[in-house]
């Protein structure tokens, strides 16, 4: 067959709703798109543990301490099954990996931000956990089998952070003036990074109509923001934080908040390298892989000590 | 020496009578390593009572090229179905 | 300096402190293991160590009329109880592992005799504890093994640690002159007598791992009576962070 009837072919599957399977043909554009959002998605998740990872031994409850521990193993599962998506693809872990260390593959901009209070916690579960989730339901029927699947688990994983998130804030705003005062701090901090997550203006975005296209995407990156925005103001209500956009009010004739510029110029600094922490995220994920090496070879070394062992048995 | 560890491929049972499926993979230098590797990444939850693994190499699947001439063939053989046989109201339990 | 405590309550803290400061260190880990599969294995054996925690400060708070975070979080350091072994820092991933297969040994021992405590719920917390440590102990064993008799320079890393760690390691298998009154009730029993069979079991695992059991003299380490090594001080620092912080507040 031509690789122009199979592209036919390969497009009329993705217009019925069927999905794509690892072994199937797929042009190469897709697998090379699917590859790099895919492993982008990937990469966040890992590099993500970092921020929330620094308050675990600082939690101011035991039953705090194991929900973010047990939040941000999450999203080391979560990492996990994406990597096994990518790996369906013909493409290994270790070379995803390496691409993240030596700083060509990219990851979500917003885990360069600092968590400098525990209300960072809350306000990450709440805000970036909401952004992500809202990001990742269309993705459960992204029109690739495998990362369907793994946006399943991971979202159906995800429920409990963004509850988890919202708790932690909803108990500080109910608390003592100065708990109150660290919410709202955070809530400054995090919106607009939150807003930035879903990615540049549609008009700015290279890649989203091919992605349409594909069924990789489902909602365009505006789409996605505003659906965000109209969620979370009222859920700011309850808590009585106040979000930090001078221009932020409801639009009776569009049925939706209208919110203010995004500050895209931050945004392109922090994906260029020079956000507050993007030295040190690097660096911890460079660390710990380096610092493994030698483990990872010992366990390799034993294992194949024992195939040997076993072929002189049998 | 290569680093990376091989992959695996992990199927649960999610509860006695019911069949292993599949969950996902992982990567682990030995069987051993394999199931707790599987335990600790797709059992947090109570998804399940066993685990099986398999080095991913180990698996062997059909082609996708294939599978007009394996499966269509049986579309048409409706006669396999208990619904393709008529009978009376009043027999029951059949 | 420390507290008078009574016999089952020092206990109760005792064993809590052990699980506690325990499961703080791996968390530690959290975000900076090796692979992502033993990130999230030491993160499990984490979790199930603090719930330990929370069990044994859940009891004596119910005696004490405390609540678990105010035993957890605001005692001062010659009122925590742990062992020396626990509050070791995790330094390499060999070190981790030989500090997990030491403690995971001795818990399994204790938490077998504490099944059959004439205290009632103390026999439940073990019951229920017993099968998360067989589990730890498991991986922890498997490890020794995989990693002693891996490479060159993990079997180096290996008895480095084990040397260095098993000093640590008799303060476990020390009866506490203050629970002479537990063991009488059958609450508790004689736990220098655990050892010699527990050393055995640790001695076969070594062995097979082509290792070699460390001579060493025990270090006088008296965490049980509330004295530490200069290690415990930084790690209730980041611990207490936000209760001392911020008196009296809840989270």
């Amino acid at each position: 067959m031509t690789t122009e009837s199979l592209t036919r072919r390969f497009q009329d599957k993705i217009d019925q709703e069927l999905k794509i399977e690892p072994k199937d043909w797929m042009p190469d554009a897709y697998r090379k798109t699917l590859i790099r959002q895919i492993s982008q998605h990937a990469h966040s998740e890992v590099v993500g543990m970092l921020p929330e990872g620094n308050w675990i031994t600082r939690a101011p409850s035991l039953r705090r301490k194991v929900a973010l521990l047990a939040k941000v193993q999450d999203e080391a599962g979560h990492g996990l099954y994406l990597y096994s998506a990518c790996e369906t693809l013909g493409i290994r872990r270790e070379t995803l990996i390496e691409e993240l260390l030596s700083g060509k593959a990219k990851y979500s901009s917003i885990f360069n931000y600092p968590t400098l209070t525990w209300a960072d916690i809350g306000a990450i579960g709440w805000l970036v956990d909401g952004a992500a989730i809202m990001n990742q339901v269309p993705l459960c029927r992204c029109s690739y089998g495998p990362y369907a699947r793994a946006m399943v688990r991971v979202c159906k994983e995800e429920s409990f952070h963004q509850r988890q998130g919202f708790e932690i804030l909803l108990t500080l705003c109910q608390g003592a003036a100065d708990q109150k005062a660290m919410a709202q701090d955070a809530l400054d901090r995090w919106w607009w990074p939150s807003l930035m997550m879903f990615g540049p203006s549609d008009k700015d975005s290279i890649h989203t109509a091919q992605s349409m296209r594909w069924k990789i995407k489902r909602f365009t990156n505006d789409e996605l923001r505003q659906k965000f925005i109209d969620m979370t103001v009222p859920q700011a209500e309850v808590l009585g934080l106040t979000i930090p956009d001078p221009e932020l009010q409801w639009d009776e004739a569009s049925g939706h908040y209208h919110s203010g510029p995004i500050d895209w110029e931050e945004f392109g600094q922090v994906l260029r390298g020079n956000g507050p922490c993007n030295a040190e995220r690097l660096e911890a994920r460079q660390r710990a892989h380096q610092e493994g090496t030698w483990v990872r070879e010992a366990a390799q070394a034993y294992a194949a000590k024992q195939i040997e062992e076993s072929k002189k048995v049998g | 020496m290569q680093s990376e560890w091989p992959l695996w491929e992990v199927f649960i049972r999610p509860k006695n009578g019911l069949h292993h499926i599949h969950a996902g993979s992982l990567h682990a230098a030995d069987a051993a390593m394999a199931i707790q590797n599987a335990r600790d990444v797709y059992t947090r939850r109570n998804e399940g009572v066993s685990l099986w693994v398999v080095e991913s190499v180990h698996l062997h699947a059909s082609d996708p090229d294939d599978a007009d001439m394996l499966f269509e063939p049986a579309k048409d053989k409706i006669y396999r179905h208990p619904t393709f046989y008529d009978l009376p109201d009043e027999v029951k339990h059949m | 300096m420390t507290s008078t405590w009574q016999p089952l309550d020092h206990f109760l803290l005792m064993r809590g402190d052990d699980c506690l400061v325990l499961g703080h260190r791996l968390s530690e880990w959290c975000g900076h293991g090796p692979v992502l599969e033993q990130d999230m294995a030491l993160t499990n054996i984490a979790l199930d160590l603090i719930g330990q925690a929370r069990l044994y400060y859940q009891y004596a708070g119910a005696r004490l009329g405390q609540t678990e975070d105010q035993l957890a979080y605001l005692r001062t350091e010659r009122n925590y109880f742990n062992a020396w072994l626990v509050e070791q820092p995790n330094g390499d991933f060999a070190h981790t592992i030989v500090r997990q297969f030491y403690y995971d040994w001795y818990e399994n021992a204790l938490l077998e005799v504490l099944e059959g405590s004439a205290d009632e719920h103390l026999a439940a917390i073990a019951a229920k504890s017993r099968k998360e440590a067989r589990y730890h102990r498991q991986f922890s064993s498997e490890w020794v093994i995989r990693l002693g008799d891996g490479t060159e320079e993990s079997h180096q890393r290996m008895q480095v640690a084990l040397n260095r760690l098993l000093p640590y390691v008799r303060e476990l298998f020390e009866n506490q002159p203050r629970h002479q009154m537990l063991i009488a009730d059958g609450i508790l029993s004689d736990v220098n007598g655990l050892w010699e069979g527990t050393e055995k079991e640790m001695k076969a695992v070594i062995t097979e791992a082509t290792l070699s059991f460390p001579v060493a003299a025990a270090l006088p380490a008296r965490g049980r009576d509330g004295l530490h090594t200069e290690h415990l001080g930084y790690l209730l620092t980041e611990l207490q962070y936000m209760q001392r912080t911020y008196p009296g507040l809840t989270w």
